[in-house]
């Protein structure tokens, strides 16, 4: 059989073809060996309590209710800044520019602000709304911190589904004598809604696992209490993660807490995402248009 | 990366802008009988474009005002601090008396990870892409893709959690070194978060070469191997080359990873079994511990200077190469 044969050189294909599948099934037996071992250790730690109670005996037992709300006040606030602002700006990309000096700037922008490392976003919340606009450490400035760094998620997602309207819809608004502005709210949101939404969910689950943006703009270590104000601190569970295994004195004793947050976290952030992606791919199957 | 395909209607014609400003001229000069509602009307189409291209403006005054920021506090550093000492001293002891700010060790630190991570990244990543855009049927596809979001959407400090209580101890074990928190291991970590980002774009790039070329190869006999290494992967080569740019960038940012898995010694690496202290964990791990205001304080902004502006390179490389070496249809091949 020689190098050149058919036989080969199909064979060459066969065994490509073969590295290709290892390594698709090695990143999908990473991503299924987390989620089991996670899924194991952390299931013996759930309980009510686990969920409904806040930290006992300096953070050895109890629950982590108040981690809990936490990420869900941060993630709320984040969302409120970072839905209208990137709806915004996509429909702006994908309604008004044109191509020129401008969207190459506003492309620009966006692409490099998606790059900015979060650590950076953490430094960036803290200089300006910790400390300039003097927010202090508070869920204010986390919030707004975490809403910048998924705005360029969001503007993504909403600009996709925004185009994924067919331009048909825009021409027989507008042939009816409707202005742009009312094609866009009348005809073109309503037509993109779910898409934006969609996007906005997987922003959400990307604002709730981030640590090191909270980490000096709204995170504490500990508090009994529930914030009562938008310029209170407050625990998350992904920092709460982070301090729990790598600070203080009992990381071995806390270990199934620790276990127990990150499968929270977990079903929190992967269940989001699941949401996102089940109804986007129904979306794409039923929608004809 | 999405391309610009806007629709233009001929109907939206004429709304622009200059038609918008002819029409206000006319309002003022016409009778005021006939004309006001329209006018009015197209004013504030103006007024509502204006504040929409604000809205697309605003990611650029985010970008400078975090580089404003960045700068405004990383500054001061270079009042007591040279910059030179600052980027090659290989001494990093923020809280001595005197202290040193030498953040050599933490650039070599950061630079390590990210090499080492890619190493691992790439190959998986791209021969991932590759089974998604050739191997797999769309059946199985459609199951498997979702693997790669998830894996995309998995936060960064369980990552770095299951580094520590996992792989740590494994490596520990299996090479009987003093620490599993190490290059290694942070790198293991890092290439799981940097694959998805890889394996995402280098698939949009191979399907967007063109499938023509493709049957071309095809129908002059070549296997499908043959078709993808000499037709399709150098038409996306520019595509997975931006794919590999960002995910490296990705890597190099990544702070929980590194603060929780390399181990945190501000050493110059030898071995991929060293400890070392990246930039990001530098800064995620000395800032609360710092006053405001303090030299030590100004020397974690000026680390996130130069993260920021490696990082920042990273993405302009990657808009550079897929903005210049873009395909622009199939006769250009």
């Amino acid at each position: 059989m020689s190098w050149h044969s058919l036989s080969a050189r199909k064979m060459r294909e066969a065994l490509a073809f073969m590295v290709f599948r290892l390594a698709m099934l090695l990143v999908l037996l990473s991503l299924g060996g987390i989620l089991l071992f996670v899924l194991i250790h952390g299931l013996g730690a759930l309980s009510w309590e686990f969920i409904s109670q806040p930290p006992r005996n300096s953070m050895t037992e109890g629950g982590i209710f108040p981690a809990i709300m936490g990420t869900i006040y941060l993630t709320l606030g984040a969302i409120l800044v970072a839905l209208p602002l990137g709806v915004a700006a996509s429909i702006y990309l994908s309604e008004y520019a044109s191509e020129g000096r401008v969207l190459r700037i506003v492309r620009l922008g966006i692409q490099n602000l998606a790059g900015v490392p979060s650590v950076v976003f953490g430094l960036f919340g803290l200089g300006l709304f910790v400390v300039f606009f003097g927010m202090g450490v508070s869920i204010m400035a986390g919030s707004l911190t975490l809403g910048l760094l998924i705005l360029p998620t969001v503007i993504g997602a909403s600009e996709e589904a925004l185009r994924q309207v067919p331009s048909t819809f825009r021409e027989a608004s507008l042939a009816l004598g409707a202005t742009r502005w009312q094609t866009i709210r009348k005809v073109v949101l309503p037509a993109a809604l779910p898409g934006i939404l969609t996007g906005s969910i997987l922003g959400i689950g990307r604002a709730a696992g981030e640590t090191a943006p909270i980490m000096f703009t709204a995170a504490t270590f500990y508090t009994l209490y529930l914030p009562d104000s938008v310029f209170s601190q407050v625990m998350a569970l992904p920092y709460h993660i982070y301090v729990l295994a790598t600070a203080g004195t009992h990381i071995a004793q806390t270990r199934p807490l620790q276990y127990g947050t990150v499968l929270v976290l977990i079903s929190l952030v992967l269940g989001l995402s699941l949401v996102a992606i089940i109804t986007r791919t129904r979306m794409r199957r039923t929608k004809k248009w | 990366m999405s391309t610009i395909n806007q629709v233009q209607s001929v109907a939206a014609q004429p709304l622009s802008t200059p038609a918008a400003g002819a029409a206000k001229g006319m309002a003022t000069t016409s009778p005021p009988a006939r004309k006001p509602i329209r006018a009015r009307s197209r004013d504030r189409e103006t007024w509502i474009r204006i504040v929409f291209t604000a809205a697309g403006l605003f990611s650029v005054v985010v970008m400078a005002l975090i580089i404003m920021f960045l700068f405004r506090e990383g500054a001061y550093l270079f009042k007591t601090v040279s910059l030179s000492d600052f980027i090659l001293g290989t001494a990093w002891y923020p809280t001595y008396d005197p202290p040193d700010f030498g953040i050599g060790p933490l650039i070599l630190g950061s630079m390590s990870v990210t090499l080492v991570s890619s190493l691992i990244a790439v190959p998986l990543g791209v021969g991932a892409a590759l089974y998604l855009a050739e191997v797999a049927n769309p059946r199985v596809r459609e199951w498997v893709k979702p693997g790669v979001e998830l894996l995309a959407s998995l936060p960064s400090v369980v990552l770095g959690f299951v580094g520590m209580v996992v792989i740590a101890p494994l490596m520990q074990e299996l090479w009987d070194i003093p620490t599993g928190l190490n290059i290694l291991n942070a790198s293991l970590m890092l290439a799981l978060m940097a694959i998805p980002t890889i394996t995402s774009i280098s698939e949009d790039a191979l399907y967007a070469v063109p499938r023509d070329l493709m049957e071309a190869s095809l129908a002059l006999g070549a296997t499908r191997w043959e078709t993808l290494t000499r037709v399709l992967l150098p038409g996306a080569l520019s595509g997975v080359g931006t794919a590999v740019i960002l995910g490296m960038s990705r890597a190099m940012g990544e702070t929980m990873v590194v603060l929780m898995v390399a181990g945190g010694a501000a050493q110059i690496p030898t071995s991929i079994f060293d400890s070392v202290r990246p930039m990001p964990a530098t800064i995620a791990a000395e800032m609360g511990e710092t006053p405001f205001g303090s030299e030590h304080y100004y020397a974690l902004f000026a680390i996130g200077i130069v993260l920021f502006l490696l990082t920042l390179g990273f993405n302009l490389v990657a808009a550079w190469i897929s903005s210049r070496f873009q395909q622009k249809g199939a006769a250009t091949l």
